[in-house]
């Protein structure tokens, strides 16, 4: 395969948190150009198939996607010629000759066909609408032990950093491993979108949107911002390669290769900022403690219960009053982390929350 | 119709209908006119509300995501001069109806005098607004980027502020007023001149409605330093229904010195420590200097301990505030025409369609502030 | 009965009308007449679409390769700019309801101007200061690039004129309002003496249906745009991330305003439409209550549908679901309106005149923007096709295949009424195919890029695209000259057209009892109120050739009733 390869960074020792932070903005997100022979796309002239309007199907709701556009496309042109086709016939059978006017008496109110011809239009609309709700829950609703990767969008690049740490420009997936994206955005809005598995989220800063999709064909497909973000929009692209297996990616990707996990960036913060309310072994201190909840239900103070995600964390450190939880009111104690945690600090502090759950879950 | 019958100007143009004086060309009747206007003047309402409303509901939705910004906020504004400002503006809304009702029975120098009061009571709500806001940016309390908030007020620099002991904000906010209030003066005195009696007339009722700013200021300043002086009492007894405060209070003491912050925490079993404390300070940073500030009150807020946000409150504060003082202020211009054309004497039973639009308008006015007082006010 | 002598003064070519009545610049500069005042602003309107069709023109032209390097970066994001915003805010929201509206809407009810002539002329300086203030930023050296949607927080951080384009925006969303505003009003209360509810054209249900929407959606245009200045001057923080602001909310704000105003532009047009295919059908419009009906439904569920423009947007899954389906009623409205048309073409007789040509190409256009609408109405194919080139062409299939061809159809329609004079039909239909054919070639492909995944506002694009691009740029070219030819054929038959009397066209709303061109009391009787469809109601007069009220004609020469008169 070949494409521009991503910057690599000189690796340092030094481990402290500012210059992580340096370090992750000097990848700068160089825009990566790939030739775009290597876009994989199955062309046809049949102006009737699906392959002629689609790229093609890569993700596994990507042919239902398709199957209700060309139902709709197939609906419209019945309705389109027969609109048309009375339109032209009357055109010609019932035009003023001679000048001469003339109209036929006929009726000019029919409350009968007017009824029918707003009510059978709506069951077909009724029957699109559902058909779409179905395939789009698919495409939102999180999938079971899904990848997860965090996508940082800025003008006018890409960073995508995976599980183990490491990072990349271009986005690697493994063929048949569903993914759920996390994305932020470093300065305005973005929108993730690659055509060939009809997925598109838009990227919002100050907080994490998600995408959700499972790849069903190996290949190089084009991924492109899709909301304006300014000069260099139209360069914003990149390729989301999908690798036939794990080993595939491992091997023949060029990675940024993290010195430290998310893991433990994350570990890290918690010992310079949270220690000292929160704790981990599951007793509550001035806040509670923090290795258990992630995912959980957690019950607050006016008893409603918040689910414990990306955005609660986000939240409960940018705006600790936002969420209090049941047995640590009535006000929160915990100042706002606002400009001195950034969203990335976040997100290691999410990954941290994440393996203490599973390790401590696991061992419970 | 049969009124407007009497009263007819004919020209070429107009023999296929008869018309009053105050008939417009095309309109056939006096009914058809005023029925336009009213329903006009009522449109126009449908989109003064509407225009208010992304505020309102920017207000609500800051309001649900971040409570805390509000509970902390509200207590920066006076609600005694809110109060006195409703209260203008209620009375101003009387005065208003007096005038429509006089204007009906063509009772034109009752209508003025009534219109002269209401104008009066609207330049007081702003002189009194003028007092609330640079009380405001004396502390700091601006829009969420500047917001920046201490308790020091600032030192008089000019020579009024420092003779009269007020800040140098107000003191700008009086200029356009004094100078305004001196071009109306010698325009009534050169009215008098050259023998326009009624220019001159309408001139003095226009310094008389400057006036009512310096008024509004004047009475602001003198509630002002009022409440201040129970400031103590005041505030603690917003601070004992305010847990938050209490939150301050703590963190006063922790200025001191204490910084073991799970000492005042009820909920807190185990306040064992052991998170260094050197990286412990590191996020309160952002303290003043210890001590530092003299005029620090202990029933004041801490500044370190409010949200960051607090400032977006004051941003709807200014926006909503803001957007309804330059409705009051064209209102004032609506009404100081109305004054001239009563002092023509021009209403009549049938014709005084103008002072019912406007002031369907000012009681919208009012109305809005009704609903501004007690959300930015008295929340809680 | 009334003797020839009169029919004459009251049907004939007038000596003195609207037009000659007063000279001078001032005579129109400060002219309270709602005919002089719809002229200035179709004088005005047709400015801003000739900027913003250059715009086009240059972005298109830029386009026609795939790695172009006739604009820079830029360049090419201001030029789509400001062609959206020129286009939305000063050329298609004012065209109909302002420009054609201000002329007939009066006629239409029989009345001698609209209910607030000042009001009238306020908005149309309103508009002239407006768009001023939108050139502003070009002239300002700064430009636009922000979109048209002016989206936070790009159009907070972004250095370039957002301040004088949002100010314009606002200051012509008054305009708006104020036209929307006096329409209501003088619907309400200006009506002809018995001109009942259900005698009104359709056009003029359409207008106040669209006035409705401008009167409730447009203030909040306004303080949204307001709120957008006070953040990019003073950082308020409401819609700026980076003070604790949520740029959704601006979404949200904006497209309250922006998805009814979407109706803005559509409404007005399908009134047109109706008044055009019955005329030239010389047939009852067929369902009147329906279309009347369904144009205020259409109105009202704008308004509930604002947030389908932003499925991607990382709203909630319950509210994007709502919103898609009401977006599907909306379909509903519209469809019945297609196909009451339809209905009024059978057994009528055709007349295809450059308006019917004009109307005819509405419904193929019509039918193409609202059936594509389906794709993006439904949410797993929106996912796909959002902010591609799909979206792109949809709503000019709206805009500019509904909205452009029925304001020139109706711009054709009403000339002879508004000068006097006829204009060449030969070369008014040629102007007709050129737009026509012209406008399918530029946005028929953009389908197929849309749905192959290319991504509205790009600079540059994959090569793959280019053959698409190539034909939407040839097509754009042949719509501009279509427009360019239209526009000539008017402006001759305004000033060197053959003269005509007052109703060629045998039609029967009220505007055609006045003269042509009409009197500046617009009718020199108090008209006789027929039914708008009713078009035996107008008879042939050989003296003047032309129609007129059978009230008016002589009895000698008048063939009866066929159909019996409504009631």
């Amino acid at each position: 395969m070949n494409w521009q390869l991503p910057l690599m960074l000189a690796q340092t020792n030094d481990s402290n948190l500012e210059n992580l932070r340096e370090r992750t903005e000097a990848i700068s997100m160089q825009g990566t150009t790939v030739p775009d022979s290597s876009l994989v796309r199955e062309g046809t002239s049949n102006p009737f198939a699906t392959e002629y309007w689609f790229p093609t199907q890569a993700s596994s709701f990507a042919g239902e996607v398709d199957f209700l556009y060309m139902s709709i496309f197939w609906i419209s042109l019945v309705f389109f010629v027969a609109i048309i086709g009375a339109m032209v016939y009357f055109c010609v059978k019932y035009r003023r000759k001679d000048g001469v006017i003339a109209p036929e008496p006929s009726s000019s109110h029919n409350t009968a066909i007017e009824i029918l011809w707003s009510v059978l239009p709506s069951i077909i609309l009724v029957w699109i609408f559902y058909v779409g709700a179905e395939t789009w829950f698919e495409m939102r609703i999180p999938k079971e032990n899904a990848e997860e990767i965090q996508v940082t969008a800025k003008q006018f690049g890409w960073l995508f950093t995976y599980e183990d740490g490491d990072q990349t420009n271009e986005l690697h997936l493994v063929r048949d491993k569903p993914v759920r994206l996390i994305m932020q955005s470093e300065d305005v809005l973005h929108s993730f979108f690659v055509a060939a598995f009809r997925q598109k989220m838009d990227i919002v800063p100050g907080r994490y949107t998600y995408a959700y999709f499972e790849p069903i064909k190996d290949g190089v497909y084009r991924l492109s911002c899709n909301e304006y973000c300014g000069t260099g929009h139209s360069k914003m692209k990149t390729a989301c390669i999908v690798h036939t297996s794990e080993e595939d990616r491992k091997n023949n990707t060029k990675w940024i290769e993290a010195e430290k996990t998310p893991f433990e960036n994350g570990q890290r913060i918690y010992q310079i900022h949270c220690s000292g309310c929160h704790k981990v072994d599951g007793q509550a201190a001035t806040g509670p403690a923090l290795n258990l909840i992630w995912g959980e239900n957690e019950k607050m103070i006016d008893g409603t219960t918040e689910l414990v995600n990306e955005d609660y964390v986000l939240d409960s450190i940018w705006y600790p009053e936002k969420h209090i939880v049941e047995g640590y009111g009535p006000v929160s104690k915990m100042n706002s982390f606002k400009g001195i945690l950034d969203q990335k600090d976040v997100d290691y502090v999410i990954a941290y929350l994440k393996e203490l759950k599973s390790s401590t879950g696991d061992a419970k | 119709m049969a009124v407007a019958d009497s009263h007819d100007t004919h020209d070429d143009h107009h023999d296929l209908y008869d018309h009053g004086e105050f008939i417009a060309h095309h309109f056939d009747s006096a009914e058809q006119q005023f029925d336009s206007g009213k329903l006009g003047i009522w449109l126009f309402l449908v989109t003064e509300v509407l225009f208010f409303s992304g505020l309102f509901v920017a207000y609500t939705l800051y309001r649900t995501n971040h409570p805390e910004v509000f509970e902390q906020a509200h207590v920066f504004l006076n609600k005694y001069l809110g109060g006195l400002n409703t209260i203008v503006l209620l009375f101003s809304s009387l005065t208003m109806a007096l005038g429509v009702r006089a204007a009906q029975l063509g009772r034109n120098k009752n209508c003025s005098v009534y219109i002269l009061i209401t104008m009066v009571c609207a330049t007081m709500f702003l002189g009194v607004k003028a007092v609330e806001y640079s009380h405001k940016w004396d502390m700091g309390i601006l829009v969420r980027s500047a917001f920046n908030l201490t308790y020091t007020h600032p030192t008089p620099t000019t020579e009024i502020g420092k003779a009269l002991h007020i800040s140098d904000y107000l003191v700008y906010l009086c200029i356009v007023p004094a100078l305004l209030l001196a071009g109306f003066l010698a325009a009534s005195v050169i009215s008098k001149l050259i023998n326009k009696a009624m220019l001159a007339k309408f001139m003095v009722a226009m310094a008389i409605t400057v006036s009512g700013y310096f008024l509004g200021v004047v009475v602001g300043v003198i509630f002002m330093s009022a409440t201040d002086a129970e400031t103590g009492s005041s505030h603690a007894s917003v601070i004992a229904e305010q847990p938050l405060m209490l939150m301050a209070s703590t963190q006063d003491e922790h200025d001191e010195g204490d910084h073991d912050e799970g000492d005042h925490d009820k909920a807190a079993a185990d306040p064992n420590h052991e998170g260094d404390h050197a990286d412990h300070e590191e996020h309160f940073g952002s303290h003043p200097a210890d001590g530092g500030e003299a005029s620090f009150d202990a029933h004041h807020p801490d500044p370190s301990t409010l949200s960051r946000d607090v400032g977006i409150f004051f941003s709807i504060y200014y926006c909503m505030t803001g957007l309804h003082a330059i409705h009051i202020i064209g209102g004032i211009i609506a009404l100081a025409w109305l004054y001239w054309r009563s002092l023509l004497g021009h209403w009549r039973t049938d014709y005084f369609g103008p002072v019912d639009y406007v002031g369907l308008y000012w009681h919208l006015v009012d109305l809005i502030w009704i609903y501004l007082f007690p959300l930015l006010y008295l929340i809680d | 009965m009334v003797d020839a002598s009169t029919r004459q003064k009251l049907f004939g070519t007038p000596e003195t009308n609207f037009l000659n009545c007063s000279k001078g610049w001032k005579s129109w500069a400060f002219t309270l007449d709602h005919k002089r005042i719809g002229i200035m602003y179709l004088i005005g309107v047709t400015v801003a679409l000739f900027l913003a069709g250059v715009f086009a023109l240059v972005l298109r032209s830029h386009l026609f390769t795939f790695d172009s390097t006739m604009l820079s970066d830029d360049m090419y994001n201001q030029m789509f700019t400001l062609h959206g915003a020129v286009m939305v805010f000063s050329f298609i929201i004012p065209s109909i309801p302002a420009a054609l509206g201000n002329i007939v809407l009066p006629m239409m009810l029989g009345a001698k101007d609209v209910a607030f002539p000042r009001m009238n002329l306020a908005s149309f300086y309103l508009w002239i200061i407006g768009t001023g203030c939108l050139l502003l930023a070009i002239l300002s050296g700064k430009g636009l690039d922000t979109g048209w949607t002016f989206y936070t927080p790009y159009s907070i951080d972004t250095n370039t004129g957002v301040i004088y384009a949002t100010f314009g925006a606002f200051i012509l969303g008054f305009s708006s309002i104020f036209t929307g505003l006096n329409f209501l009003v003088t619907v309400n209360t200006m009506r002809s003496k018995d001109q009942g509810w259900f005698k009104l054209p359709l056009f003029v249900w359409s207008l106040y249906a669209t006035a409705i929407i401008q009167v409730l959606a447009t203030p909040v245009l306004g303080i949204t745009l307001l709120m957008l200045i006070a953040e990019k001057t003073l950082h308020i923080g409401i819609f700026d991330p980076k003070y604790g602001g949520d740029p959704v909310l601006f979404q949200h704000f904006f497209w309250f305003y922006s998805h009814p105003a979407v109706y803005i532009m559509i409404l007005p047009a399908m009134g047109v439409i109706s008044e055009l295919i019955s005329v030239y059908s010389q047939k009852r419009i067929f369902g009147y209550s329906f279309i009347a009906f369904s144009s205020v439904a259409i109105a009202l569920l704008g308004f509930l549908v604002w947030g389908h423009h932003m499925f991607t947007s990382g709203q909630s899954l319950v509210v994007t679901l709502i919103f898609s389906a009401i977006t599907f009623t909306v379909a509903i409205p519209s469809a019945v309106k297609v196909f009451n048309w339809l209905a009024t073409l059978y057994k009528g007789s055709i007349l295809l005149n450059t308006p019917m040509c004009y109307a005819l190409s509405f419904i193929f256009l019509f039918g193409i923007g609202g059936l594509t609408g389906l794709f993006l109405g439904a949410l797993s194919t929106d996912i796909h096709l959002h902010d591609t080139y799909f979206v792109v062409a949809h709503f000019h299939f709206v805009m500019v295949g509904g909205t452009l061809t029925a304001l020139l159809g109706g711009v054709f329609h009403w000339w002879p009424k508004i000068w006097g004079r006829m204009y060449n039909d030969f070369l008014g239909r040629v102007g007709c195919f050129l737009v026509f054919s012209g406008f399918n070639l530029t946005f028929f492909p953009q389908f197929v890029m849309g749905s192959r995944g290319m991504p509205r506002r790009y600079a540059s694009y994959d090569p793959e695209f280019q053959i698409f691009h190539q034909l939407s740029t040839v097509g754009a070219f042949v719509l501009g000259i279509g427009i360019l030819l239209s526009f000539v054929v008017l402006v001759y038959a305004a000033l060197r057209g053959p003269r005509c009397s007052s109703n060629p066209f045998r039609a029967a709303s009220l505007e055609w009892q006045s003269s042509s061109p009409p009197d500046f009391h617009n009718f020199l009787q108090t008209p006789v109120l027929t039914d708008p469809y009713d078009f035996e109601s107008q008879v042939y007069d050989e003296e003047l050739d032309t129609y007129i009220p059978r009230e008016f004609a002589n009895p000698d020469k008048v063939a009866p009733r066929k159909e019996p008169v409504h009631h």
